[in-house]
């Protein structure tokens, strides 16, 4: 059962990803990272990261997706061109993320007896444990983040804004 | 149960996919999505490696990681706004100058 789930849902990551990457229309590299995103949620689940996955789903396939297309229809942002930067950025960009994946994985497998089975529902993380973790012993970090929220937000309207 | 180096190497699938997407793209928002899609990637990473040690402190990596996230794409995408403002063209190959 989790090992099908697992391939369900990491078949439907990948597939996302590689349609992101043949895409030329910014909004189908959009609809289709919101695919990838939202199968990650339920590989989070399987994982036992509840609260990770509501808030995948909230944060990222909700609020940040929603801003990516936003200012895709806003800027009208038709398909991309082909240029003469697009023929180098194939020729270095192709091997060099294979080679990267071909590091990845070989250390992966090398490593792959002491990692061990993931099993579904032996380790899960609880809401509870992950607030008194992060109230208890992370609270300045915690607060330092919503300053920086508050700092982007800023930022972003005295960007976004029209001068005058 | 599945293990552990499954959901370690769909990452790196991803993270890898991620990194050609950044080189090969040309439209400075789906630049901006690939970066998104890498820090999905290490994400699930760190979920993995919380499974296997059985410590939430991945958990919580991956919680400040959406956080920073969040507040980066707000930023990025108001600065994208302001480009396409100045030069009308998202295209990164036509934005080369700092000084118009």
């Amino acid at each position: 059962m989790h090992l099908v789930l697992f391939f369900i849902f990491g078949g439907l990551c990948v597939a996302g990803a590689l349609n992101l990457l043949f895409q030329r229309h910014p909004i189908n590299a959009a609809l289709s990272l919101i695919v990838v995103m939202s199968s990650l949620a339920v590989l989070y689940l399987l994982l036992g990261a509840e609260f990770l996955a509501a808030a995948q789903v909230i944060v990222y396939s909700g609020a940040i997706m929603v801003l990516f297309t936003f200012v895709i229809m806003l800027l009208n942002a038709g398909r991309e061109d082909r240029t003469h930067g697009s023929k180098a950025a194939y020729l270095v960009g192709i091997p060099g993320a294979a080679a990267l994946f071909a590091t990845l994985v070989y250390i992966f497998l090398s490593y792959r007896t002491p990692l061990g089975d993931a099993g579904l529902g032996n380790y899960l993380v609880t809401t509870t444990d992950l607030s008194k973790v992060l109230f208890r012993d992370l609270l300045l970090p915690f607060e330092v983040t919503s300053v920086l929220i508050l700092v982007a937000v800023l930022g972003a309207v005295v960007l976004a804004r029209k001068e005058h | 149960m599945v293990p552990i180096y499954y959901y370690l190497i769909l990452s790196a699938i991803l993270f890898s996919i991620g990194v050609g997407a950044f080189l090969i793209k040309r439209n400075i928002i789906s630049v901006f999505m690939s970066i998104e899609l890498m820090l999905n990637a290490v994400n699930l990473t760190f979920v993995a490696f919380a499974h296997h040690w059985h410590q939430v402190s991945g958990q919580i990596f991956v919680f400040f990681v959406m956080v920073v996230a969040a507040a980066e794409a707000a930023v990025g995408l108001a600065i994208i706004i302001a480009i396409f403002r100045t030069r009308a063209t998202l295209d990164v190959d036509r934005i080369d100058l700092m000084k118009l």
